[in-house]
């Protein structure tokens, strides 16, 4: 009988070809002692985190971690049921009125992470013989909640509203639509054109959901996201985030003002079948969601931070994803797996840890990338600058005159 | 009313471009193994399958079209339906 783990050797062949070339792990790097939402202690050597989503350094915000420790006193350290059952305590309901109120929607529904939210939307809200129609680039959530489900999928090219709507005139009369957006692509940090794919989708009487996992605190007014910012947010029928990111916790929702949308709470398997989110992180999360509305003077900071990290890495001579800082994300791309390899381990020995994107998560691109926080100094993204310029030299990478 | 006998040859016309190996190209041609196609290619091929015929064919339907004579089945039982 064959070994089921045989169609992994390729890649475990791969993974070690790369760890026998002497170079460090990117993949399992452990973060020794985390000093503040920039700093941390790896190998007992300080490095600045460059690659964290931590994009509005809420993680150890007093306010915020006060709203836990209260919490973790008073409620406990877990909830140890679903939110359907013995799992919705005051925490919850209390973080699902700060999402209404940051984002002015009717309905908020808390789930245990982000890719959890989307597993539920997309596996949930269309059945067989609807249709959802995605953006190639979708993240694997995305992704995943379709497989999960019975609908159609269709893709349209990345950022492409011509093809969204060529796709869209193909789809049959009757069959309910959905169209998934991201406002901000994790891979690269570019953004949706989401004025005019909104446009098109509603033109075909599409329902439209929206992820602004890697927008909300720094995008549009009230920091909701790109939706807000591209002026779209009375079409929108759900827009989808995570904790994760902007708000420094752990956790995802779904935020809409279709009158219906409480149903989710049944038939959202993700959200049935798994344990509420423990009574510190929700207390947490709701703490953080309320200053993220006011953080006007961070997201002017964090949007600073990014387009001069941006534009001095293009200056340098390397190769950016995107021709100007179109979000926190700064993409770096390499020439290949093994450059990529060497510049990562570089970087970390000279104390900037960044991301290297495992290449099946971006099929013909080799990446590393950067994702700025709001607490960055200056003096930090001076320092981050000078030391991709000497871990280029160390790694062999080209840059471009 | 489209007929396999008419959309196989077409469909084959349309994959020549990918066929990099050089395999030969029939209804039997599988596009993993014979013709080592990956996601990406896969997603563009079936693009120009779909403008040729001015329909969609889902993401959720590509593990079922393992040859190229599945997608000239699949091409006329959508187009027919």
């Amino acid at each position: 009988m064959p070994d089921l783990f045989d169609k992994f050797q390729p890649l475990i062949d791969q993974y070690e070809g790369l760890m026998a070339s002497g170079l460090r792990d990117p993949f399992h790097l452990q973060m020794d002692e985390i000093l503040s939402p920039t700093r941390a202690v790896v190998n007992g050597r300080e490095i600045i985190l460059v690659g964290t989503y931590n994009y509005m350094g809420m993680t150890f915000d007093p306010d915020v971690i006060e709203a836990g420790q209260k919490a973790l006193a008073e409620f406990g350290a877990g909830t140890t049921g679903s939110r359907v059952l013995n799992g919705t305590f005051q925490g919850h309901a209390e973080c699902e009125a700060a999402l209404r109120d940051f984002y002015d929607m009717e309905h908020a529904m808390v789930f245990s992470t982000g890719y959890q939210a989307n597993l539920g939307l997309m596996s949930a809200i269309a059945g067989r013989g609807d249709y959802i129609v995605l953006d190639a680039d979708s993240h694997a959530s995305i992704y995943d909640g379709c497989a999960m489900g019975n609908a159609d999928i269709v893709r349209f090219k990345h950022n492409d509203v011509a093809d969204l709507e060529k796709r869209l005139k193909r789809i049959p009369d009757g069959a309910g639509v959905l169209v998934v957006l991201e406002g901000v692509y994790s891979m690269v940090g570019d953004i949706a054109p989401l004025k005019e794919m909104v446009a098109v989708a509603k033109a075909a009487g599409a329902m439209i959901a929206v992820d602004e996992a890697h927008a909300m605190g720094f995008f549009g007014e009230h920091g909701r996201g790109v939706f807000e910012q591209a002026g779209v947010e009375d079409d929108v029928d759900f827009v989808v985030g995570t904790f994760s990111k902007s708000v420094g916790t752990v956790g995802g929702f779904i935020v809409s003002n279709h009158p219906k949308f409480e149903v989710l709470r049944f038939v959202a398997r993700p959200y049935v079948y798994t344990a509420s989110l423990p009574p510190a992180v929700v207390a947490c999360s709701a703490a953080s969601i309320r200053k993220l509305k006011y953080a006007h003077n961070k997201r002017a900071h964090l949007w600073e931070a990014s387009r001069h990290l941006h534009k001095s890495l293009r200056e340098a001579g390397f190769t950016l994803g995107t021709e100007t800082a179109e979000s926190a994300i700064i993409a770096v791309k390499m020439p290949d797996q093994e450059t990529s390899a060497k510049m990562w381990t570089a970087l970390i020995e000279e104390g900037v840890y960044v991301n290297m994107v495992p290449p099946q998560a971006t099929p013909g691109l080799h990446l590393l990338r950067c994702s700025l926080c709001a607490d960055h100094t200056s003096a930090q993204v001076e320092e981050i600058i000078a030391r991709f310029k000497r871990a280029a030299a160390t790694a062999g990478l080209p840059l471009k005159a | 009313m489209l007929t396999k006998d008419t959309v196989l040859p077409r469909l084959i016309e349309i994959i020549t471009p990918f066929n990099r190996a050089g395999t030969d190209l029939n209804a039997k041609t599988t596009f993993a193994t014979d013709l080592e196609l990956d996601s990406l290619t896969v997603m563009d091929l079936t693009a120009e399958i779909e403008d040729e015929y001015d329909m969609l064919i889902p993401v959720n339907m590509l593990p079922d079209l393992e040859t190229i004579g599945d997608v000239a089945d699949a091409v006329v039982k959508i187009k027919n339906a």
